[in-house]
């Protein structure tokens, strides 16, 4: 084959360009998608909980991930800091996966219990009301938006279309568990449990 | 689960050792290839003409250049040769990233043992003293306290000064480490049902008045009858508080929520809940150790 012929013919080269682009990808990301180590769920992750998944998804709107990830890696460093390193088992009902790649805050993947409800509440209302030196915005609508408790339930229903085991049951009661709830108390109780089926730490109040 | 290895099946294993070979081998047909095209015009260009007289040398990659292409080939292949990357090959080195953490987590607690041992043999008042166990003291008050405490332990809104002399759940240090390990839940209820709000606002001017910031008027009378019926079970009938409650002494002028007559009402009606959560799972037994005698240190600072 010569040079020309390539530059010359553009589909063959937009061909040749993609396959060559793609192999990482065909070798590191697709057998995983297969592997059961990344479908199962670790021991003691369940689908979240309808508050919780509500919460999740205010995490996600906010943005939260542009600064804080939630992957402990299994560095010495890190395990001291935050708990024991992440596995890909407790990702299994994240749509999309949280793990994040920038760290300006820190890694949020073990917070569960670390600080009380009331500290959380505070904090995102303003975080220099705790933490003076912080550099992370405040989010004090949060506290004046409800959570819509239909579409909690259509959620549900989709990722239970995708495969996460929500029971009818779970999801017929799901409107009465984030009635009149904020979307402070979502995100709340989304940061209270991350990590804790890792970490075993009750959630404090 | 945790030294649980990727198992690829059969199937897939394959898949990424041939993958990764053929890779290997593009890149190095692809670089003998482009060395060794000819030229097909004579004047070393490509043939190309652009704007009349714009022409592209073909001249072939610098030799140095081209090594390092090749060297690249080898550390790949001496890297899948030593570490895991082909399929379940493990590698020669038999390499994980969790043997690695599992060596340094093993390396650092021997390298603490003797600082373990060091501490250890001391009690936690001599440890408050110790400039070496207060230096980590520090940095684990920054990692484990500052984010409600403080970085300069002077607390915030809901949150106690550790620079004081007021010690909401005792200043002794059985108290102090009880605090840290187990945690401590404040239980004021609610009282926003069983009184009227001219009753809580009585109640609020009262406890203004035990601090000096209210003069003695009927109010304040009203308040201290009120006062007397109920708070007294947990704040004592002088108001000094009860410390194995928790329950703060409301004459010292130390205020954890504020002292302006609005929160005190909000306070009353709707009752304070602060968490301290348990630090035990967090830490070692002697790291608890080396923390408590931290605070405890701060304790005695502020006794000064």
């Amino acid at each position: 084959m010569q040079h020309e012929t390539i530059e010359k013919k553009l589909n063959l080269m937009i061909v040749l360009i993609a396959l060559t682009v793609s192999v990482a990808g065909l070798v590191q990301i697709l057998p995983l998608i297969f592997q059961n180590q990344v479908k199962v769920p670790a021991e003691g992750v369940v689908p979240y909980p309808p508050l919780q998944l509500a919460g999740r998804d205010v995490y996600v709107r906010e943005g939260c991930y542009n600064c804080h990830s939630q992957m402990v890696r299994p560095l010495l460093s890190e395990q001291k800091r935050y708990g024991p390193y992440s596995t890909a088992g407790e990702s299994v009902y994240d749509r999309p996966f949280q793990w994040g790649s920038k760290r300006t805050g820190p890694d949020l993947a073990r917070v569960g219990g670390r600080y009380s409800n009331d500290w959380h509440r505070v904090h995102l209302d303003n975080p220099r009301n705790l933490v003076p030196e912080s550099n992370m915005p405040g989010y004090p609508w949060l506290d004046k938006a409800q959570i819509d408790p239909e579409l909690i339930q259509k959620k549900m229903r989709r990722l239970q279309t995708l495969g996460d085991p929500y029971t009818d049951e779970e999801i017929a009661n799901a409107p009465n568990a984030v009635m009149n709830k904020t979307e402070l108390d979502a995100l709340v109780a989304y940061l209270q449990d991350l990590g804790t089926a890792r970490t075993g730490r009750k959630r404090s109040n | 689960m945790l030294t649980d290895y990727l198992e690829l099946n059969n199937y897939w294993h394959w898949f990424v050792i041939i993958f990764v070979f053929l890779n290997i081998f593009a890149c190095w047909w692809l670089l003998r290839w482009s060395s060794k095209t000819t030229v097909e015009s004579h004047d070393n260009t490509t043939g190309h003409i652009w704007d009349e007289d714009l022409q592209e040398l073909n001249n072939p990659l610098p030799r140095w250049w081209l090594i390092l292409f090749h060297m690249t080939i080898v550390f790949g292949l001496a890297y899948l040769f030593f570490y895991p990357g082909l399929g379940n090959y493990k590698g020669s080195l038999d390499w994980t990233q969790e043997n690695q953490l599992e060596e340094l987590m093993q390396a650092k607690a021997v390298k603490a043992e003797s600082l373990q041992a060091f501490w250890n043999d001391m009690d936690i008042e001599t440890l408050a003293s110790n400039a070496s166990a207060l230096e980590t003291g520090t940095r684990m008050y920054a990692q484990y306290c500052a984010m409600c405490h403080g970085s300069d332990a002077k607390g915030a809104k809901g949150y106690p000064n550790l620079t004081d002399k007021v010690w909401l759940w005792g200043s002794d240090l059985k108290a102090i480490e009880h605090t840290i390990r187990k945690g401590r839940q404040a239980v004021m209820q609610p009282w926003k049902d069983q009184y009227t709000q001219t009753e809580i606002t009585a109640l609020a001017t009262y406890v203004q008045y035990l601090n000096g910031r209210a003069p003695e008027d009927e109010l304040v009378s009203q308040g201290k009858e009120l006062f007397s019926k109920t708070c007294v079970a947990c704040h004592g009938m002088d108001g000094k508080g009860l410390q194995a409650l928790g329950a703060p002494d409301l004459t010292n002028d130390v205020w954890l929520y504020g002292n302006d007559l609005a929160t005190i009402e909000h306070t009353i009606r709707e009752g304070r809940n602060g968490v301290m959560p348990a630090q035990e799972t967090l830490m070692s037994e002697y790291e608890l150790k080396v923390l408590t005698a931290y605070i405890y240190h701060l304790q005695q600072e502020a006794e000064k």
